[in-house]
Order: structure tokens, then sequence, then C-alpha cells
């Protein structure tokens, strides 16, 4: 038997907004797939595109930038 | 530090003066110990007795034991007496039980606290209308009738159903959907609000706006029926204006009586349109925007404080002291004072909290607590020593994460060198305790997976700081909010992903540096542009505060607008008040009036600006911590309706000038007319110039009181007097002025002759075109704001389509600009009367005090840096949206310390953190310190170090 695919999802997370979000839907108790590996940043346009192609080269599946 | 909350308090008792009164307050028990309880909600889960959810309006239910929504602030759980099986019966204690941190106390007591505090602030907010007792309406009888605030509820995403929009009769979602707005306002036949509660066009449009982004097809159709639709407010009429462009459907009528709907869901209504056509319409559900009334309990706190309410309940205040009460250092805020949204009542609380400090002027600052940390060990040399802590939260992490696996885990990842589980991470014995284990273990960089950094992070910092550790060497794995919260059914996989996390925060703290938090020097003075009522009232505050103040007016006379006003809203004569007001500026030690003067040059940032002012030819200089733009506004000359062509057409102002200089000449006419909205409301000014309809009853009623027989129109589009000043439309009504509306597809035709000004228009109630022969015009000309180009591009600050400046965020921070140091009053803002530009004028005070109050300002550590690999490119230069970074040609001498000729600066007070710049520079010039390139990079090879070990095994 086949193992589902469980893809390996990178998120850059804005601090003021998709961070607290993502706090929100904690307090709230709202369930979501553990795919994701956030890394906080200070704003979605820090994100440098070297992150990105880091990412992926290193095997992830998927990036989101949450901003 | 310097705030004390007293949660449910009443103040009992009250005596004293200004600077020295007594309080008594009661707090009645939460039966919960506030200093163990972790808000994990055991208890709430395990109490059996359910409760009507008070704040979802009673749309579903809550717990005995319960916090009032997520939010809370303490975010600490409450036992309601009322409703609580062991204290009302005398068993169950189930809370008590599961309590993890044994913070349930049911021998918790009633206490009496006796305070000494020097001013008072009121801010109690309001109460929603309640319609039960209007039948026609059918409120509690037909389930898809709702009020407002329940509709908002079942919108939120907290809310009974998760922001999942049904109707309650049938849990399906609502296609359908009519608002009926004046419910419990503007009405003096069922109730005895006369007045306009000021918010309910706007929230209605708001709610048809969200209720489009909730359920989308074609077959979404919302109604709003009103009587006038007010949006007199900043941007506003462009929201309004936008939801008709979205098919929001408008009708302006008020539908008699609200019936069960066919099926025994949704609503049945008859309605007379414009056209005097009887409609018979189905809608899904019926939602009743409910005015604001006086908060509960008025009575009693206006007796216990010994102030005035108004004829409504409201705090009875003048529009020239807008914040305070009729008892001297007892100051009011909010709805309480009069209904308002949010803006005016944030603004309204800087204000109060401007007066209040006011009188204890002399005694600041020696009460404030601040808090000391020993010397910061130096950990540059040394290697790493991570340290970390795993945290159960009781069992909201270790009931799905295996944290004993996750402590073993952490032991194996590279310079680790010790690593504990606690109950309680945050507990302040565990503070204590990570202390401790600093010093026994020489730890130099610590780890918390627990929840997350938005709320713990500054708790943390200050324990690093208080076992000699910089703040900045701590990194904070979120395995709760993020983790264990929302993957409660997938425990093993919430156990990897938190392992995962830990080894990302151990990855980034490695990298992490000791940061120094730059301060700022503060230069304690402030300026102030603008000499009109805003500028003279924010000089005199900011000078009656302690801080020199220079006031800077271009033209040669202060006062401005205000000078040819006559009275405000409320009737206060507003001419001996100026002159009064301008005296006190003239002679106040603290402040310099500079006339005829304009700012020229302006350099430097929040705490530290300097300036260049000419002053009729003269140059000088300035130094200043913060600045107060009050440019102003005025009333601009109309273009239309014949004015200019003939003198009995005038404008509101030149209509004040003549009834000042000839009364009785104006009393002798037969006929005044008025048109509203010239100017504003059209494509060119697509804004409401919020005072015409004001000033338009204010003289309306003056010219009815001079000569009662004089015939007076006003030919308006809405009626826009929100507020208390609804009671000038209705008695300018009484008065028997004539009110005509026009659309702005069909304005009134304006003709001068011999015998008067012709104006033909048609009336919508008689349906038939009318003519009116008037002595005087009096065109409600739109206020436009004031030519301040130079300002907007030395300071760099925002204006919003219009050309009025912009606050940095309307809502949150309506009287700061988005420069730091700068702030907004007064009419350059938005049109506004004369309280509320006093009001803003004292929030901007209470704003710029904040910052002059430091003599050293401290910055966060986290900002741009530059590096030696910067060329001087510049590509950051562009990007940098609060223009923190400049280039600077190295001069011979500096060069040697720099490998290029060029390179950037930046402005750490400017720099927000954002890390554009890092974004964008191609060779690692600049970098966000606590959020390094590297850093990042070893986040990313962390998350996927698992994987990527996999991949290599598979790859073999």
């Amino acid at each position: 038997m086949q193992t589902p695919f469980e893809p390996r999802i990178i998120g850059f997370l804005c601090n003021w907004c998709a961070y607290a979000g993502g706090d929100l839907a904690g307090v709230s108790r709202f369930q979501y797939p553990p795919n994701m590996r956030a890394v906080r940043v200070m704003c979605s346009g820090m994100v440098h595109p070297s992150l990105v192609l880091d990412a992926f080269s290193l095997g992830a599946d998927g990036v989101i930038v949450m901003g | 530090m310097n705030i004390t909350l007293h949660t449910l308090s009443e103040v009992v008792a009250f005596d004293g003066q200004t600077g020295n009164f007594n309080i008594t307050i009661k707090q009645h028990p939460r039966y919960v110990d506030m200093d163990k309880c972790i808000a994990c909600g055991a208890c709430s889960e395990k109490c059996p007795k359910k409760v009507p959810d008070s704040f979802n309006m009673g749309l579903n239910s809550r717990k005995a034991v319960y916090i009032k929504y997520g939010q809370s602030i303490p975010l600490k759980y409450a036992i309601d007496p009322q409703s609580c099986i062991y204290l009302t019966r005398g068993k169950c204690r189930a809370c008590e039980k599961f309590c993890p941190t044994g913070a349930i106390n049911f021998n918790d007591t009633e206490k009496i606290v006796n305070l000494q505090v020097g001013s008072v602030i009121l801010a109690p907010g309001y109460k929603p209308f309640d319609p039960t007792g209007w039948d026609f309406y059918g409120f509690g009888k037909i389930a898809d009738v709702v009020t407002s605030l329940q509709y908002e509820r079942l919108l939120s995403a907290s809310g009974p159903c998760m922001g999942h929009l049904v109707r309650p009769s049938d849990q399906r979602e609502p296609r359908k959907i009519a608002w009926i707005q004046c419910v419990g306002s503007r009405n003096t036949n069922r109730c005895d609000n006369g007045y306009c509660s000021s918010v309910c066009c706007m929230y209605a449009i708001k709610q048809t706006l969200i209720t489009a982004e909730h359920i989308t097809g074609p077959d979404l159709q919302q109604t709003v029926f009103y009587m006038d639709m007010r949006s007199p407010g900043k941007e506003f009429e462009r929201y309004y204006e936008g939801a008709k462009a979205k098919g929001i459907r408008f009708l302006r009528c008020r539908p008699h009586s609200i019936e069960p709907g066919p099926d025994g869901g949704g609503v049945h209504m008859r309605y007379v349109t414009e056209s005097g056509q009887v409609m018979d319409e189905d809608f899904d559900m019926a939602v009743l925007s409910i005015g604001l009334e006086p908060p509960e309990g008025n009575q009693r706190l206006a007796e216990v404080f010994g102030f005035a309410l108004d004829r409504f309940g409201f705090a009875e205040t003048s529009n020239l002291t807008p914040v305070a009460s009729t008892r001297q250092g007892v100051f009011v805020t909010g709805a309480f004072q009069a209904p308002k949204a949010i803006p005016r009542s944030v603004t309204q609380a800087s204000a109060a909290a401007a007066a209040a400090s006011q009188a204890l002027q002399s005694v600041r600052n020696s009460m404030t607590r601040e808090k000391v940390y020993p010397a910061e060990t130096d950990v540059r040399d040394q290697a790493p020593r991570i340290g970390v802590f795993v945290c159960s939260c009781g069992l909201n992490i270790a009931g799905i994460i295996d944290v004993k696996a996750l402590a073993a885990f952490s032991k194996t990842l590279p310079h680790v060198v010790y690593v504990e589980n606690n109950l309680f991470t945050c507990s302040a014995d565990t503070q204590n305790q990570i202390g401790e284990r600093v010093r026994e273990h020489g730890l130099n960089r610590i780890v918390i997976a627990a929840c997350t950094p938005r709320t713990h992070e500054a708790l943390f910092q200050d324990t690093l700081q208080d076992a000699g550790l910089n703040g900045y060497l701590l990194e904070m794995a979120n395995i709760r909010n993020q983790n264990s919260w929302v993957h409660q059914h997938q425990p093993e996989k919430a156990t990897e992903k938190a392992k995962d996390q830990i080894r990302m925060a151990v990855a980034k703290v490695t990298l992490a540096e000791s940061l120094k938090r730059q301060s700022v020097t503060v230069a304690q003075q402030a300026l102030v542009i603008g000499g009109g009522v805003a500028g003279l009232s924010s000089a005199l505050g900011l000078a009656d505060q302690g801080y020199p103040t220079t006031l800077v007016e271009k033209n040669d006379r202060l006062g401005g607008n205000a000078l040819r006003i006559l009275d405000t809203a409320k009737g206060e004569a507003v001419g001996p008040w100026l002159s009064g007001l301008i005296e006190q500026v003239k002679r106040h030690p603290r402040i310099t009036v500079l006339m005829q003067a304009r700012v020229t040059h302006t350099s430097g940032s929040i705490g530290s600006f300097t300036s260049q002012i000419d002053v009729a030819g003269d140059t000088r200089s300035i130094q200043y911590g913060a600045a107060i733009l009050a440019t102003g506004a005025h009333e601009s000359v109309p273009d239309e309706y014949g004015y200019g062509s003939d003198s009995r057409i005038l404008t509101h102002l030149e209509m004040d000038d003549r009834l000042t200089a000839s009364p009785g000449k104006i009393a002798a006419a037969d006929t005044v007319a008025f048109i509203q909205c010239v100017g504003s409301r059209d494509s060119r000014r697509p804004y409401c110039s919020r005072l015409c309809c004001t000033h338009t009853m204010k003289t309306a009623i003056r010219l009815k009181t001079l000569n009662p027989d004089m015939n007076v129109f006003v030919l308006f589009r809405d009626v826009r007097t929100y507020g208390k000043r609804e009671e000038l439309y209705q008695k300018a009504r009484q008065l028997g002025v004539i009110f005509i509306r026009y659309a702005l597809e069909s304005k009134p035709d304006v003709r001068a002759a011999g015998n008067g000004i012709r104006i033909a228009c048609s009336d919508p109630v008689l349906g038939m075109p009318v003519e009116i022969t008037a002595d005087y015009l009096v065109l409600a000309s739109a206020i436009v704001p004031n030519d301040i180009q130079d300002l907007v591009e030395l300071y760099k600050c925002g204006r919003n389509e219009d050309g009025f400046l912009a606050e940095a965020h309307p809502k949150l921070r309506p009287v700061d600009m988005s420069v730091d140091g700068l702030f907004i009053c007064g009419m350059g803002n938005y049109p506004q009367p004369v309280e509320e530009t006093l009001a803003q004028s004292q929030a901007a005070v209470s704003r710029a005090c904040v910052v002059l109050n430091q003599k050293e300002m401290q910055l966060d550590a986290i900002k741009s840096v530059v590096t030696d690999k910067c060329d001087g490119c510049a590509l950051c230069v562009d990007v940098c949206p609060y223009r923190a970074i400049r280039l600077v040609e190295l001069s011979p001498e500096t060069a040697s310390s720099h490998p290029y000729a060029r390179k950037v600066e930046t402005d750490p007070a400017l720099c927000k953190g954002c890390g554009l710049c890092a974004a964008t520079c191609p060779k690692g010039g600049i970098y966000v310190q606590g959020f390094s390139l590297d850093q990042l990079h070893a986040q990313v090879a962390a998350a996927l170090a698992q994987h990527a070990n996999l991949y290599e095994v598979v790859k073999e």
C-alpha cells in the first residue's frame, strides 16, 4: 500500500498578521493539517528569494509566504 | 507595570477634589486566583452548567466558569456566582477538581479597596437599545429578526457559528437580508431617544459588505431601509458609494412592521417606495440596526461622582471642554459622553488622558515604577550553551504532545547543554528557576518551547535580563497555539512537528547575538504648526503639561476659521472664548508664537527633529521631540448656483458675517433658502464635509428666532445631524423650517432675478416641481484642506485622496501620523466642529507627551544594520517604506573603515525592522538584527533536516 502524500511546507509568517492569525487559530482551536513549519518574520517583505529557493532545494514540497 | 486593573469592581464612594480624591471600590469575588490561572480552559470544559452567552448576545451558551471572550484582558477565568451550581446549591466543584494549577478558590470574598487618585476618567460605554417591547418588528417572536449586534456575532469568526453565517430559524445560509435603520434612535414616539446614534449607518454598510465576503453568488440580495444615510466621517462616503456600486440596495423608507415569513422561516415586509408604490417582499432575515443608549447604572455613577447627565442620560459636557464632566477633576470619554464610533472614542480617550494628567503635571513620574536589571554578560566570545525549557502548559501541550520525548530529543541537538520540562514555564517560580539554571549551567542562549512569542516573548526576555543575559538571546518555539491546540487529533504528528519547531528554534538562537536597544536623547520641546483652534489648544495643552512649545502660524493673525464662527452646536459663544484662548497662548511663558512663519527645512526623526523656520524673512532654527500638525481647512468658494454673480447668494460664513454685522437687515427678509452639499459628495469631492448640516440648522434656527414669519427652506440630500445634533434638526422642523430633498442627478436650478433668487426643484413628497423666490440663498459649500504641499514634502507624511492629512491607523491610532513623532488634529485631518477639534487637539497633546515625557527614548532592537558587503548600490533606498535608509559617500578619512566608496546608512529611529531592504539586497549588505538571513536559512534547513536526511537515504 502506498503511504499517502504528506507534503512538507515551509511557511513564512508575518509577525503582525499571519503569525497572529496562526495564534488566534490556536485560541479558537481551529484544526488544520500539521504539514507546515512556520518561520516567523517581521514582514513578508523580508523573505529573500534565496530562502524560498533554499527551501525547495532542501526538499520542501511547497512554500507559503503569508503577510 | 504602571497600570493596575481592578476587575469585577464598582465604585461605591467618592470624595475630595482635583489632585486628591478618595475612591472606595467594591471588588466582587472572582473565585479564581488570577496569579494561578493560566487560562487553559479546563475548568470551563468540565463545568456542567450552561448559561446564555451574553457576549454573543444570547445566541449560544457559555459555562458558569468562563472568560467573556478570547481576547479578554486579563485573560483569566471567572466564576459567575449567579449560575455556578456550587455557589447556588452547594454541590459540584468540578472546576476545582480539574484545574491543573489549583486556581479555583471558592473561599474568595468581596473586598473593599480604597484608592487615592488625582484625576478620574469615566468610560462606562453604552447600552445597546433593546427592541424587545416593539411588537411591530417581531423581535423575540420571529426567529429570523435579529439585532445588529446579534448579526455582528453571527458574522464573527469567534461567534456562535464560527463566521459561517446562518439564520437562527433553520441554521440555513440566508440569501436575502434586510436592515432597518434607526431602531431606537431618532425616535421620540416609541422611545425617548431623540438623538442619532451616529454609528448605525456605517455599521450596517459594513455588515452588508462583510456578508458579501461570507456569502457569494448572484442570488445574494441585501437591502438597507433608511431615513437619511449618515456617513459624515473620513472615508465614510466612499465606503457608502462603494457599497452602492457593489449592488447593495438602499431604500429610503421605513417598513411599518415585520411579519413572519411564508413557511416559518424569514420575514415578510410591506413598505412604500419613494414613488408611493406599496411593496410586499419576503426576506430570509431582518436585522434591526439598534441604537446606543446610556449605560446601565449611569444615574448611580452620576450620583456617586457628583456630575450632571444630559436629558438623554449621557454625561453632560461643554462643547468647549469636550471631555470634562461637570465635576472638576472627573473626565468622561467614549459613548458615555455621546454616541460615537471607535475613531472618535479612541481620540477622546487620549484627550481624557491629557486632561487628567494635566492636573497632575507637578507630580509627574513621582509614582511610576521602573525596573532595574543586573549587568549583562558578554557572550560574544563564548561558544553557544543552549538551555531548552519545554512547557507542558498543564495539559494544553502535554495532553497532545509527548513532552518527555520532546525533552529527550532536545538534548540531542547541537549546542544544547541543558533541557528541562516544566508544568508551566511562565509561572513565577519557573522564572526564578530559569535564572538559577542559567547560572548553574553557564547557559548563554535560551529556547522556550511553549506558547506564542507575541504574548510571552517580553516576559521571557525579562527573565533573561534578570539572569544577566541579553533579552535577544532567546527564541520561542510555539508548540501550543500553533501546534497542540490545532492538531488535537494527531498527537504523533504534533510531536514530530514540535521536534522540528525546537530544532528550528535552536538553529536560530545559535546564531543569535546580544542586541542593544538604541536610544535617542529626546528634545523635550514641541512644535505646533497652525494657529487655529486646533493649533492654539494643542500649544496650550503641551505648554501646560510643562513642555516649551513653538507655535508657527503662516498668517499674521491667530484664531483661524473660529474667528468667524458665532457659536458651538450647543450654543456657547465662540468669540469671547477664542479671545481668551489666544491671550492665554500669547502670555504663556512656555509658548513662543511665530507669526507669518513657515517651516522651510526639517531633519531628524522622533525625539529629535530640527527645523528651520522662516519668520517674516528671518530664519531661525528649533529643535523638538514631537510636532503637532494643525494645518486646517477652509470653506471652498462655490462655482455653481450663481455664486459670485449676485450679492444675495452667500456661503455659510458670509451669512454669519452678515448676521453679526446687520442682523436687522437679514431678519427683515421674507424668505431664505439653503442648498446643502455644494461641492461635497460629488465626483469632484466624494466626501461629506460633516459640518454643513449642523451649520444650516444653527443658521435656520437663528433666522426663525429673529423672525418667526420668515420662510426658511433647506434643500438637502441627506440630513446628517449626527449624535445629539439631531435635536437641532428637530428644533428647526418644529420652528417651521421646510426641508426639500433633491438628488445629485437633479440639482436645484438657481436664477437671480430682480425680486429675488429663484430656485426651482422637485419636491419628492409632493411629487411635483416647486419654485422658491428667496431674498437670500445660502450655499453650504464644501470644506477643503489648506495647501500644505510644502509640509507634506518636508515631513514625508501622507494625505488621503482628498488632501486631508492621513492618520497612522484610522481607528487605533487616529491622531498619530505614519511618521513617528508627528501628530495631527483639527480640520487638516478632516472637517470637524469645535468640540471634536478640541478633543483631537487634546488627544494629539496626550500622544506627543508620550514622546516628550522621556529624556531618553528606547527603540526596539529589531532594526536594519549595514554590513561591510554594502557597496552603495542603493537598491534598498527605494524600497524602504519608512525612508529610513540614505546613501552616503565616504570621505577619504572614513573610507578606510569600509571597503567601498559609498554605502547606505539607516536611521534606527525610522526603521521598523520590516526587512524589505534585506530581501532586496543582492549581496548581504544589509540585514535585520534578530532576523538575519543566516538565521532564517538556518531555520529553513532545520525545518527540513529530518526530511533531507530521509531524502539522502532514499537517494543512496
